[in-house]
């Protein structure tokens, strides 16, 4: 089983989920994420879930859990490619996925973490949390 | 037990244009048809009415209407009151029609059977019920076509009533008018994130100026609807709340959690600030100095 494979761009990490997602998968990327956001200094982590037809409430759970992980290593997660089916469908579950930012697709998710990494109450919220 | 249809048939068919006559002046009076080209297609419906009778040799009870003989007059009394119903008149009206035949169809009856009062009796129930099971079919019928009509305006109404409008690049607004209830919540979700997909679109403003009331579930189909613009990478600002229902949402304890404005304007204003526009006065040229 072939791990989820995590590019480079800047210092911004893209990450594309193009397979199921299961427990042992999960836990693999998060590994896998968290290790290379020290390695490579990552300032943002971009997770592209454009190719996922079904999102359930456990890759909802996942998809938080790296967002908390790359905060807590000082990394803005932002989720992108989300399906119109899926966002009605996520919404109905009840899983707003608050702890998260979304974008439209890879690029718009690009300029919205530049945006953060450079605006300069960055410094003064991070201060606060 | 066939001495009763033939006699009630056989008046019918026997004094068919003296029945007629008398039914369509009973329908005047109790319907108060004023409108002559009404009075004429109800003239007709009942000339159709009573020659279904006439033609019916095949009907050998009177029991249950709902049996294969009685198919030709279900199939009319469906056509008029489905026509009634779209035309707007009322369920008595339509009751009405078929319930005055009773008057002069009693009155042959009496006339036919006055002396022997047992047997006019016996008569004068059988053609009563039947009456009423045509009426009772005939209102049945009505009230289905009024359902059908209802609830195409609904669908009507509810594709009438979502669009969604492209402010300016990067900005798009939907102007809620109605309520919202879940059907609607689905439909008004769906375009507005086709919408941000197709625009890519990054700020939506929600306008619920035409929104009369917003009670607690209203509230969660708007808090629904601006979750899902978010996950598609859309914020959303909310805007047209009336005082009142600010008052409302406040009293109700209500948390939207989002931006909010009181008009369009405001929200429009707030779009382009965030996306790094601004709208200006154009400035005269100054004037040369003397």
């Amino acid at each position: 089983m072939a791990d989820i494979p995590i590019l480079q761009i800047g210092d911004c990490l893209l990450v594309s989920i193009q397979v199921d997602m299961h427990d042992r998968l999960a836990l693999a990327l998060q590994d896998d994420l968290t290790e290379r956001i020290v390695a490579d200094h990552a300032r943002g982590v971009m997770i592209d879930i454009s190719a996922l037809e079904i999102v359930d409430s456990f890759i909802g759970r996942m998809l938080n859990n790296i967002a908390a992980m790359s905060r807590v290593l000082d990394a803005v997660t932002v989720v992108v490619g989300m399906r119109p089916a899926v966002a009605i469908t996520l919404v109905e579950l009840g899983l707003g996925l608050t702890g998260v930012r979304t974008a439209l697709n890879v690029d718009k998710g690009l300029a919205l973490i530049r945006r953060i990494i450079d605006s300069p109450e960055r410094d003064d919220a991070d201060r606060v949390r | 037990m066939s001495g009763h249809r033939s006699i009630i048939l056989s008046l019918i068919t026997r004094h068919h244009q003296r029945l007629l006559t008398a039914w369509l002046a009973n329908l005047r009076r109790d319907a108060r048809i004023s409108d002559p080209r009404r009075a004429a297609e109800t003239d007709e419906l009942a000339r159709r009415f009573l020659e279904e009778f006439r033609r019916g040799e095949a009907i050998a009870q009177f029991e249950d209407i709902h049996a294969a003989e009685w198919q030709p007059m279900r199939e009319l009394l469906e056509d008029l009151s489905r026509d009634r119903a779209v035309q707007g008149h009322s369920a008595g009206e339509t009751a009405i029609f078929v319930l005055s035949l009773k008057d002069p169809l009693f009155a042959l009856l009496r006339e036919d059977l006055g002396a022997d009062a047992d047997r006019l009796a016996n008569k004068t129930l059988i053609a009563d019920r039947l009456i009423d099971r045509l009426s009772v079919f005939t209102v049945e019928c009505y009230a289905r076509a009024r359902e059908e009509v209802i609830s195409r305006q609904q669908q009507e109404l509810l594709e009438l009533s979502t669009p969604v409008v492209q402010l300016w690049d990067g900005i798009l607004a939907l102007p809620l008018i109605g309520t919202l209830d879940s059907a609607r919540t689905q439909i008004v979700m769906e375009s507005l994130l086709q919408r941000i997909v197709a625009s890519g679109a990054e700020i939506a403003i929600i306008d619920i100026t035409g929104v009369p009331t917003v009670d607690t579930l209203v509230a969660q189909h708007l808090i629904k609807t601006i979750s899902a613009a978010r996950l598609m990478g859309a914020d959303c600002i909310l805007s047209g709340i009336r005082p009142q229902i600010a008052q409302t949402i406040v009293h109700l304890g209500l948390e939207l959690n989002v931006v909010s404005k009181a008009t369009m304007a405001d929200a429009l204003a707030l779009a382009l600030r965030r996306s790094g526009k601004a709208i200006t006065d154009r400035k005269q040229p100054a004037a040369p100095e003397a």
